[in-house]
């Protein structure tokens, strides 16, 4: 064998393999962003409503057995700041300036609600390695298993809205998230009931029911005329334990979760811009469905690789036998 | 008989010991770390969960060591044959780089005593890069241990094994060609799923794996040439320069691949007007990319590639650009929305010190009690 088919072959086996890595991803069409579950359940968050009594983040404490996060001297009520190892749910505020009106971008102030949004297409359950996140093939609730779970925390970065939030103070932590109050020994959905927060929630700004039902209520209130008067339900969606009147407000024509990123199971609408609300910059498409296009189109029943071994395999044994003969004929 | 020699000399030296106390500080907080938890020891919080355990122990470091496949690559793929005396310290350096990043990746587990899970094939989910990144280095540290064993072999006199293993090493070279290929594009993949917390000039999407792949091999290249270069100053003999200039070259190949990749992946992304934005990341990227221009331009000529000296600037160089365009991508640009910051703890950077420090040892020990440099190299 000439030197030169020895050259040719070891170029073509390398390319072989740098082409694998970096051809495929290339013309792979990533898959479509997935499609909300038919019985998708989920949460309308109106910022409008929200008075920020925060009765759903103590509610949720309880509900889901955590304790409060004190930052003061005083032990007597929560003072969540934001999502953590021990807090689900919380309400942030939006302020600007004199922060006087409320709902009112300039000079005014609002309430935002923090908690897992149960993306349509979440971010966690596709990066994670273990499978410890899963979404239910019905309701598209985001659930997670301790005991599968690995700590990597690779949903903390996967998620576009930091929701999952790792217990770093423990010695033997875990990652906590809000499973829509329907994990192991709750049960609420499963048993008819709605999320503790939605119960809780004197005004209804927190509202529980289908992802469709939400969705369309969320759409009416779009077409509400500011300065109108609407009766707003409290509670499930699809039987409201109450009604209340309230003048419309300025809804910026936005439903967040309708689209972002596939969409999310809980959607927020607001009379504040959402990017001052610090929700973050998605497109439409889920980096999730890009990342697994390329992650198949590489290791789809591991085809490529295998190729690629057997042809350095192949090349690997051929270069070193020649390699023995030189040194041989050398001696 | 073995063409490989161990140095000899004394272990016990001042620097060695040096780098031990700066190990057992790294230890101590390890212990810290595993009795009350991440948060006692790590500043990473709720929007940087990774910090520079998993960003340099794991991502760059296993870049790092790189070194073993690099040069697998251009001895036994492209069959350059005289390439082997340094194939086995970059073997060295590479197992010891890898084990290191595995250790890193356990105490940075959150949930460590159940890491076996990733080992049980009903857990796997075939959508995820971390499970392809955890198995792939898995397996790669078992190859590079076999790969690396006829030195122990030869140390112990094991001839029957030696001859049974020379049957077969071949196919652990093609795996240890394959499985970097593997799972440093995945490292680069990790990015996609983080969206537009990744910084625009870094966040390429579906091109990730093409450009971590690239910059493993130019570190991998770089790393064999540096450490190559200070074994020649620190045990002596023979200059290897001239084979570690033809290294250079292809190293310059692929800066050029990178650079150009880079450019023109921002061109058709619409991105190129952020270089010149003058915020942080501009300038990072300017400097990130200045770092590659700055060896490749070296490299080019011919008479400053036999320079050992310019030979050894560009290793750096190429080294610090590597670790910066990870450092860049994974941390110092990475951005997960308002209310996050993050800064190592000094307890957080001893333990990465530590890890360094523990790997420089292990080097210096085995390559002083194992045949690994080469007999020419010898004075």
């Amino acid at each position: 064998m000439k030197r030169r088919d020895f050259l040719k072959n070891s170029l073509r086996a390398g390319a072989g393999v740098l082409a694998g890595a970096v051809v495929a991803p290339d013309d792979a069409e990533a898959r479509p962003n997935l499609e909300p579950k038919e019985g998708a359940v989920g949460m309308l968050y109106d910022s409008t409503l929200c008075v920020g009594c925060k009765a759903c983040v103590a509610m949720c404490k309880e509900v889901n057995g955590m304790p409060p996060v004190t930052i003061s001297e005083i032990d007597a009520w929560d003072e969540a700041r934001d999502l953590s190892g021990d807090t689900l749910n919380v309400i942030k505020i939006y302020k600007d300036g004199a922060g006087k009106t409320k709902d009112a971008e300039v000079n005014g102030f609002a309430f935002e609600k923090r908690s897992c949004m149960h993306c349509v297409d979440p971010g966690c359950v596709s990066v994670c390695p273990v499978t410890a996140l899963t979404q239910h093939p019905i309701t598209g609730i985001v659930s997670y298993n301790a005991d599968a779970c690995i700590g990597c925390r690779n949903c903390m970065v996967g998620c576009p809205y930091n929701v999952p939030q790792f217990q770093y103070d423990k010695t033997f932590g875990q990652i906590n998230k809000c499973q829509m109050c329907n994990q192991k020994g709750v049960e609420r959905i499963d048993n008819g009931m709605m999320t503790g927060c939605a119960e809780a929630c004197p005004t209804g700004a927190t509202l529980f029911g289908t992802r469709d039902a939400l969705l369309a209520e969320a759409k009416r209130r779009m077409e509400l005329k500011p300065g109108e008067t609407y009766n707003y339900p409290r509670g499930d969606v699809s039987k409201p334990d109450s009604y209340h009147e309230k003048t419309v407000p300025a809804y910026k024509q936005h439903i967040w979760g309708e689209k972002e990123a596939g969409g999310t199971n809980v959607m927020h609408i607001s009379s504040i811009s959402f990017d001052k609300l610090g929700m973050p910059p998605l497109e439409e498409r889920s980096a999730a469905s890009v990342a697994e296009g390329v992650q198949h189109s590489l290791y789809n029943y591991l085809a490529l690789p295998a190729v690629a071994l057997a042809g350095l395999s192949f090349v690997v044994k051929r270069n070193a036998d020649k390699a023995k003969d030189q040194k041989g004929e050398r001696s | 008989m073995s063409t490989h020699q161990q140095t000899g000399g004394r272990i016990f030296t001042l620097p060695f010991m040096l780098l031990g106390i700066v190990a057992v500080i790294g230890l101590y907080y390890i212990v810290e770390r595993f009795v009350l938890g991440m948060g006692a020891v790590a500043n990473i919080n709720g929007g940087f969960p990774w910090g520079i355990w998993v960003v340099y122990d794991v991502v760059i470091g296993t870049a790092l060591a790189c070194g073993g496949y690099a040069l697998a690559f251009t001895v036994y793929v492209f069959n350059k044959g005289k390439y082997h005396p340094l194939v086995r310290p970059a073997l060295l350096a590479s197992l010891l780089g890898y084990a290191l990043g595995g250790f890193g990746a356990i105490f940075d587990m959150g949930r460590w005593w159940q890491f076996y899970n990733i080992l049980i094939p009903g857990n796997w989910n075939f959508n995820s890069v971390m499970l392809e990144v955890g198995l792939c280095v898995a397996l790669y540290i078992i190859v590079l241990i076999i790969e690396f064993s006829p030195a122990f072999l030869e140390k112990i006199g094991a001839k029957g094994l030696l001859k049974v293993l020379d049957k077969v090493l071949f196919f652990f070279i093609a795996l240890g060609v394959l499985l970097p290929t593997m799972h440093q594009s995945s490292l680069g993949s990790l990015l996609i799923a983080m969206g537009y917390k990744v910084d625009p000039l870094w966040q390429t999407m579906q091109f990730q794996p093409l450009l971590a792949v690239v910059s493993a091999l130019i570190m991998g290249y770089s790393i064999v040439i540096f450490e190559a270069s200070l074994s020649n100053v620190r045990f002596g003999g023979k200059s290897e320069t001239p084979l570690l200039s033809v290294l250079g070259k292809v190293a310059m190949g692929l800066m050029i691949v990178f650079v150009a990749a880079r450019i023109i992946i921002l061109v058709s992304q619409g991105k190129i007007g952020l270089i010149f934005a003058g915020d942080f990341s501009s300038i990072m990227f300017v400097l990130e990319m200045a770092l590659f221009i700055l060896p490749a331009l070296i490299l080019m000529s011919p008479t400053s590639r036999q320079n050992g000296g310019l030979l050894l600037i560009a290793a750096v160089s190429m080294l610090f650009a590597g670790a910066l365009y990870r450092f860049n991508a994974f941390l110092f640009t990475f951005d997960p929305g308002p209310g996050y910051a993050y800064f190592p703890s000094v307890s957080e950077i001893m333990v990465t010190l530590g890890i360094i420090a523990i790997e420089i040892m292990a080097y210096l020990v085995v390559v002083k009690t194992m045949p690994v440099l080469h007999r020419s190299e010898q004075a």
